[in-house]
C-alpha cells in the first residue's frame, strides 16, 4: 500500500543545534502510527514541520502528502489538505462555548454573519461522533480535561481532516478517560482515518498502534511494523535510550552520612482541578552528602512535588510530614522553608527564578537580603562583594555584577539563580532541571558545583529528564510516574532501560 | 580628599567620562529635559517663570502632586495603579475642614486623624488588591467614585473654611528667619547652601565607598562637574526664593519626603523587595518575599501620602471644597510615567517621578503665563506624556 504521508530526509536546524537530522517517516493510509522517543528527541519538531508551523524553506527535505510534494507555508495550508494537529497543551478558549471553539477561525457564516443555527446543528453532529453529550452552548471552562480533549478532536473533525496528529493525547487524562479516548481512536481507524500519535506510554502504543517509529536525538532510529505480533516493548525502550555515554560528568567519591531530610506521605491536589490528586502519598529521604535523583517524564509531578515542599508554592490541600534531622519542621511558607535551610532552584529560570530587569547583584541577594543588610538598610558594599564572590567562584561570565540578568546567556542566568540560593545557605538543595537549555561547558561547571556541594555535606535533590545526567551524577534515584514514586534504585544497579521500564510498566497497571 | 579618592581607584576600573555619560544618558535625560523645558519657558515668558514670586507659586502648586507621586511611584513599581488618590485627597481635605472648622478640633490631632484616615482608606483598597487579587485598576476606580461621593456628602456639597491660622501655615507659611534679613531671607539661602554641600559630600563618599569595594565608579572629573552644576542650581533656586519670602514650609516637607523615599527605594530591603515584586512576582514569592503583604503596604503608604496631599491642598486654598483634587490622579500618574516608570512594574525611580511632576508643573505654569487656553494646554500635556514614554521605550528597545 502506498503511503499517504511521506517525510524524506527532514533536517531542521536551530541556531546552535540540529533538532532533526535526516528524519524519514512513512505513514500508510488508515493506520495508527505511533512516534516515540525521549523528551527532546525531536518528535514535536517533526510534527511542526509537517503541519507547517515551520514553513517550507526553513528545513531541508521533502514532505509528500497523498502522492504530491507539499510546501506548506503555514498551518492553514496543511489544514486545507486535511492535516489536523492536536497539541499537548490544549488550545481552547476557556470562556467561549463548545460550538464557538469548534468553529473558531473557521466560523460558519451567511453573508458575513455567524449562522448560529448551522453552527449548532454541526456541533451536535460532531459531538456525537466523539461521544460527548454536552450542550454546544456549554463553556469550555466547565468541562474536565478529558472532555476538552474530545472537543479538540471534534474541532479537528470539523476541518474534514484526513490525517489526525495527536501529541501525547492521554498525558493529562485519568485512566478511564484515556481508555475512552483510545477506543474512540480505534473507531476512527475503522472508519478509515489515518492517525499519528506521539506517546510515551508503551501500553497504549501496543494496544492501538499499527506501526511505531522511534526517534532519538533528532534522528530516526527505526520503524517497526506491528502486524499481528505484539510489539516488543523492551526493544522500543532500548531504541529510545540507546546512546553512548561519554565521560561528561566529574568524578566524585560520595561520603554519605545520616538521613537529613525526610518526607512522609506527601499528598497534593491539583491547583486548578481541586478534586484531582496530583502527588499521591510520596515518601522519600536524602542523606548528608548525597545526590538524590528523581527521574520521570514531564508531567509526572516532579516539579509539583518540589514546589509543594518549598513553602506550598504549588497545589492545594497539601498533607504530609517534612522532617529535618528527625524533627518535624513547618515549611508552609517559602520564608519558613528557606529558614530551615531548604532551597529550590526552579526549572523555569526566567519565569520563576530571576527578576530579569534587575542587576545580577540584586538577584543574588534577593533570597537572603538580611544577609547584606542591617536594620533593613542594605550595605551596598557587602552586597557587591557577595555577588562578586559568586561571580568568581562559579564563573558567571559578565563584565560586572551591575549588569542586568536579562542580557546574560542561559547558562550564566542559571548560575545567577544558583548563586542566589547558595547565598541563602541551604542544607537541602533541590535542583529542578538545572541544566535545561544550557550549553555543554556550562553544564559541566554546574555538575562540578553539585559535586563540590555534596562533598561539603549538603543534600542535593536533582530532578532531571535527562537520564544520562541522572546516571552520571546521582548516588541513588527514585522514579516518579503520575504522582507516585514507582521505583527506587541505587545508581550502581540503575540503567536507562530500567528507569524507562519502571515508567512504562507503571503506566500499564 | 581628592587624592585619597584617586589613589583608591584601580586603574583598570576607571571609566571615561564620555562613556559614562552615554551609559547613563537615560538617567540624566529626564533632568536634562526638565532644564530644557524650564529654559524654553524662561525665554518665552521673558523671564517671568523664574521670578521669585512665580517660582514660589510653582513650588506651592506642585507640592501636593509631588507628594502623591512619591507614593504612586511605589504603587506603580509594585505593578499596580491607584486611580483614587485625587478623590481621597479631596475627601481628606473635607474631613480636615469638618474636624477643625465644625468641631473646632486643635489642628494637631485633626491632622493626625486625617493621616490615619488616609492609612485606613489605603488599607481597605490594598486589602482587596493584595489579598483578594482584584485588579488595582478596578478597586481604585471604585474608590475614586466612593471617596468623591463621600467628600460631597461630608461637605454637604458646600465649601467649608477658613482653617485655623496655624494649619494654613502648612502651605502658606515660610520658614522663620531669625536673622531678620529684609531683602534676603538669609536662613533659606544658608539652608540651600548646606543642602548643596551635603549632596556634594554624599556623592563623593558614595564614590569612595564604591571604589573601596572595587566597583566601577563615575569618573571623578565628571562627578565634580555634575555636582558643581547641581549645587549651583540648588543655591541659585534658593537664592531666588530667599529674595522673596524664603522657603515655603511645604517645600521643606516635600524635600524631606523626597530624600526619605529615595533612600527607601535605593537602600533598604523593603525597597528592593518592591522592585522584585514588580519585576517578577513569581520569582519574588519563590525567594521568600511576602508579596501580598508588600502590595498591601504600598497602598497603605499611598493612602497616607494622598491624605497629606489633601491637607496641603486644603491649607493652600484655606477652604475645603467638594471639587478639590479632581483630576489629580492623572497628573500624579503622568508624573511617574514621564519620570521613567514602567507600566508593567519593576522599573521607576523616585527622583524620576519628582522630575516628571515638575515637568508637568512647569509646563502648566509656563503655558498659563503665556496665556495658552486650557484647551491647548491639555492637548500639549497629553502629547508630551505619550512622547516621553515613547522615547523611553524606543531607546530601551534599541
Amino acid at each position: 500500500m502506498d503511503a499517504i504521508l511521506e517525510m524524506k530526509g527532514i533536517t531542521k536546524r536551530f541556531p546552535g543545534v540540529v533538532a532533526l537530522k535526516d528524519v524519514n517517516l512513512a505513514v500508510r493510509p488508515g493506520e495508527i502510527h505511533a512516534i516515540c522517543g525521549e523528551n527532546g528527541a525531536g518528535k514535536s519538531t517533526l510534527m511542526k514541520v509537517l503541519s507547517g508551523v515551520y514553513p517550507h524553506g526553513t528545513y531541508e527535505g521533502d514532505v509528500h502528502f497523498e502522492g504530491r510534494e507539499q510546501r506548506f507555508d503555514s498551518i492553514r495550508d496543511s489544514e486545507e489538505l486535511g492535516i489536523a494537529i492536536i497539541h499537548q497543551e490544549l488550545a481552547l478558549v476557556p470562556l467561549m462555548s463548545i460550538a464557538e471553539n469548534i468553529f473558531l477561525g473557521n466560523e460558519l457564516t451567511r453573508t458575513g454573519v455567524i449562522d448560529d443555527e448551522a453552527t449548532h446543528r454541526r456541533t451536535v453532529e460532531l459531538l456525537k461522533k466523539v461521544g460527548l453529550s454536552e450542550s454546544p452552548e456549554e463553556l469550555i471552562t466547565n468541562l474536565g480535561v478529558g472532555k476538552q480533549q474530545l472537543v479538540e478532536i471534534a474541532k479537528a473533525l470539523a476541518k474534514k481532516c484526513k490525517l489526525l496528529i495527536l501529541d501525547e493525547p492521554t498525558a493529562s487524562l485519568n485512566e478511564n478517560d484515556s481508555q475512552a479516548l483510545l477506543d474512540l481512536l480505534l473507531e476512527f481507524k475503522s472508519q478509515g482515518m489515518t492517525m499519528i500519535m506521539i506517546s510515551h506510554k508503551l501500553n497504549e502504543i501496543s494496544r492501538i498502534a499499527d506501526s511505531v517509529t522511534v526517534l532519538r536525538d533528532g534522528a530516526t532510529v527505526t520503524t517497526m511494523d506491528c502486524g499481528d505480533s505484539p510489539i516488543n516493548e523492551d526493544e522500543i525502550i532500548r531504541h529510545m535510550v540507546g546512546r553512548e555515554m561519554a565521560d561528561r560528568y566529574p568524578h566524585r567519591e560520595p561520603q554519605i552520612g545520616e538521613t537529613v531530610f525526610e518526607v512522609r506521605d506527601w499528598t497534593v491536589f491539583h491547583e486548578q482541578h481541586a478534586d484531582r490528586k496530583f502527588i499521591k502519598g510520596v515518601n522519600f529521604h536524602v542523606r548528608q552528602g548525597e545526590i538524590l535523583g528523581i527521574a520521570g517524564l514531564m508531567g509526572s509531578g516532579r516539579t509539583e512535588l518540589a514546589m509543594s515542599l518549598f513553602g506550598r508554592s504549588y497545589g492545594r490541600h497539601i498533607s504530609g510530614q517534612v522532617l529535618l534531622r528527625g524533627q518535624e519542621v513547618d515549611v508552609s511558607t517559602v520564608e519558613k522553608a528557606v529558614n530551615h535551610g531548604i532551597a529550590y532552584v526552579t526549572e523555569d529560570r526566567k519565569g520563576y527564578g530571576l527578576v530579569l530587569e534587575n542587576e545580577i547583584k540584586h538577584n543574588v541577594s534577593l533570597a537572603n537580603l538580611p544577609g547584606v543588610s542591617r536594620l533593613g538598610v542594605i550595605n551596598e558594599g557587602r552586597e557587591y562583594s557577595v555577588a562578586k564572590d559568586y561571580q568568581r567562584k562559579i564563573n558567571i561570565r559578565c563584565p560586572d555584577v551591575f549588569q542586568h540578568v536579562g542580557n546574560l546567556s542561559g547558562g550564566n542566568q542559571q548560575k545567577v539563580v544558583l548563586s542566589k540560593w547558595l547565598f541563602a545557605g541551604p542544607e537541602v538543595l533541590i535542583l529542578d532541571e538545572p541544566t535545561r537549555g544550557i550549553d555543554v561547558g556550562a553544564k559541566y561547571e554546574i555538575y562540578c558545583l553539585m559535586a563540590e556541594l555534596a562533598r561539603e555535606g549538603k543534600c542535593i535533590i536533582l530532578i532531571s529528564s535527562e537520564m544520562p545526567e541522572l546516571l552520571g551524577m546521582v548516588d541513588r534515584l527514585y522514579v516518579m510516574n503520575e504522582g507516585v514514586f514507582v521505583a527506587e534504585m541505587d545508581v550502581a544497579e540503575a540503567s536507562q532501560e530500567k528507569i524507562m521500564r519502571a515508567i512504562v510498566k507503571a503506566g500499564k497497571d | 580628599m581628592n587624592s585619597i579618592v584617586e589613589a583608591m581607584a584601580p586603574a583598570a576600573e576607571r571609566v571615561s567620562a564620555s562613556g559614562f555619560i552615554k551609559k547613563n544618558l537615560r538617567e540624566y535625560g529626564m533632568l536634562l529635559s526638565l532644564v530644557v523645558i524650564m529654559a524654553f519657558f524662561e525665554y518665552m515668558t521673558d523671564g517671568t517663570l523664574m521670578q521669585p514670586l512665580n517660582l514660589t507659586n510653582l513650588l506651592l502648586q506642585n507640592s501636593y502632586i509631588v507628594i502623591m507621586a512619591l507614593g504612586m511611584l511605589l504603587v506603580i513599581v509594585a505593578g499596580h495603579i491607584d486611580l483614587s488618590v485625587g478623590s481621597v485627597a479631596g475627601f481628606i481635605g473635607g474631613l480636615a475642614a469638618v474636624l477643625m472648622v465644625e468641631y473646632q478640633w486643635h489642628y494637631l490631632p485633626a491632622t493626625a486623624a486625617c493621616l490615619m484616615a488616609g492609612a485606613v482608606i489605603g488599607a481597605v483598597q490594598g486589602y482587596f488588591i493584595a489579598f483578594h487579587r482584584i485588579p488595582a485598576f478596578i478597586v481604585t476606580l471604585g474608590g475614586m467614585l466612593v471617596f468623591r461621593g463621600l467628600a460631597l456628602w461630608l461637605l454637604h456639597g458646600q465649601s467649608i473654611g477658613p482653617f485655623p491660622r496655624e494649619f494654613q501655615l502648612l502651605s502658606s507659611g515660610f520658614i522663620p528667619d531669625p536673622f531678620g534679613g529684609e531683602g534676603l531671607r538669609v536662613t533659606s539661602l544658608l539652608l540651600g547652601i548646606l543642602v548643596a554641600c551635603g549632596f556634594f559630600y554624599m556623592s563623593l563618599k558614595e564614590r569612595a565607598n564604591k571604589l573601596q569595594y572595587g566597583a566601577a565608579a563615575e569618573p571623578l572629573g565628571f562627578l565634580i562637574g555634575k555636582n558643581v552644576a547641581f549645587a549651583a542650581a540648588i543655591i541659585y533656586l534658593c537664592y531666588l526664593l530667599a529674595s522673596y519670602k524664603g522657603m515655603p514650609n511645604v517645600m521643606v516637607i516635600m524635600f524631606a519626603l523626597m530624600l526619605f523615599y529615595d533612600f527607601i527605594t535605593n537602600r533598604t530591603t523593603i525597597g528592593r523587595r518592591i522592585y522584585a515584586l514588580g519585576g517578577n512576582e513569581k520569582a519574588a514569592r519563590l525567594s521568600g518575599i511576602k508579596t501580598d503583604r508588600l502590595s498591601f503596604y504600598t497602598f497603605v503608604n499611598m493612602g497616607v501620602l494622598a491624605a497629606l496631599a489633601g491637607l496641603v491642598f486644603a491649607a493652600r486654598l484655606n477652604t475645603a471644597t467638594p471639587k478639590a483634587g479632581v483630576g489629580f490622579e492623572l497628573d500624579v500618574i503622568a508624573a511617574c510615567f514621564i519620570g521613567g516608570a514602567s507600566a508593567t512594574g519593576g522599573v521607576g525611580k523616585v527622583m524620576g517621578a519628582v522630575i516628571g511632576a515638575f515637568v508637568m508643573g512647569v509646563m502648566n505654569n509656563g503655558m498659563s503665563i503665556l496665556g495658552i487656553g486650557i484647551d491647548w494646554q491639555q492637548v500639549i500635556k497629553g502629547v508630551v506624556l505619550v512622547a516621553a514614554v515613547f522615547v523611553d521605550v524606543y531607546n530601551k528597545n534599541k
